[in-house]
């Protein structure tokens, strides 16, 4: 189970990445917890956890939103394969990041990525902490399941 | 000099080869795991790397050690989200030269650059 202090090392990624990878800061809402299966956007980067932690880190948004990161971040392929490669870059980095407060043994693997899927399945008796995204117009959020 | 850039993220390689700002720098290649890394090594001998850690196939670190192995004075560096200061240390002493964290600017990514090729 996740306590608040390393919950804040996830909401620090992501205000990093938005500020630093997309120049623009993005505001991040307070985390909440939630009991069962998270909904998702189109796309879906996940991060499988490892080592003295186990379980996932996801990071998902929809299309309109990773089309606008994509420009901000001067690329100009928006093709299904780019928008899965970002998601799948961004739980990367987020979840890379957080080794400097979790140390190596928070062990991260690459990403796998899902599209297209509204709910996606969970271990049984995992809760998820949802750190909501909101990013010009566009909302997104950042799930964390850890034991 | 020749550049070779080791990512499994299209989206970074691109960025990378975009953003470095050095004439004298050729791109010879781009790869995405260790495996092709050191086949496109092989193939096109280059001087500088700038290399991801988390890849499939062959991970970054491994793939440092095979490289320096084939030319101990290639130039390395290390382009990863992985931010613990153990795993950067582990890196260089595999013979990685500069360790540069995502995310990060166009000014961080010259720098770091630079200061690999002094």
């Amino acid at each position: 189970m996740l306590h608040e202090q390393e919950l804040k090392t996830f909401v620090e990624g992501t205000t990093s990445f938005f500020e630093v990878a997309a120049q623009q800061p993005a505001s991040i809402g307070s985390p909440y917890l939630l009991e069962g299966t998270p909904a998702v956007h189109e796309y879906t980067g996940i991060i499988n956890i490892s080592g003295k932690r186990e379980g996932v880190v996801m990071f998902t948004a929809p299309k309109a939103m990773l089309t606008v990161l994509l420009m901000k971040m001067q690329e100009n392929d928006f093709s299904h394969e780019t928008m899965r490669d970002l998601v799948g870059e961004v739980a990367n980095t987020i979840s890379g990041n957080a080794r400097r407060d979790f140390g190596r043994e928070f062990v991260i693997s690459v990403p796998s990525v899902l599209s297209g899927q509204l709910k996606i399945p969970q271990k049984p008796g995992l809760r998820s902490f949802i750190i909501p995204i909101n990013w010009r117009s566009h909302s997104a959020k950042l799930v964390v399941s850890l034991t | 000099m020749k550049l070779m850039i080791v990512d499994d993220s299209n989206i970074m390689r691109r960025r990378i080869e975009r953003s470095q700002q050095f004439e004298e720098l050729e791109l010879v290649g781009t790869a995405g795991n260790g495996v092709e890394a050191i086949e496109l090594f092989k193939r096109t001998d280059p001087d500088v790397v700038t290399m991801d850690l988390t890849m499939p196939r062959m991970d970054g670190i491994e793939c440092i050690s095979l490289l320096v192995a084939l030319k101990p004075e290639v130039r390395i560096l290390v382009v990863s989200a992985l931010a613990d200061k153990a795993t950067a240390v582990e890196a260089m002493e595999k013979g990685a030269n500069g360790f540069l964290n995502k995310p990060f600017t166009d000014r961080q990514l010259n720098e770091a650059i630079a200061e690999l090729m002094r």
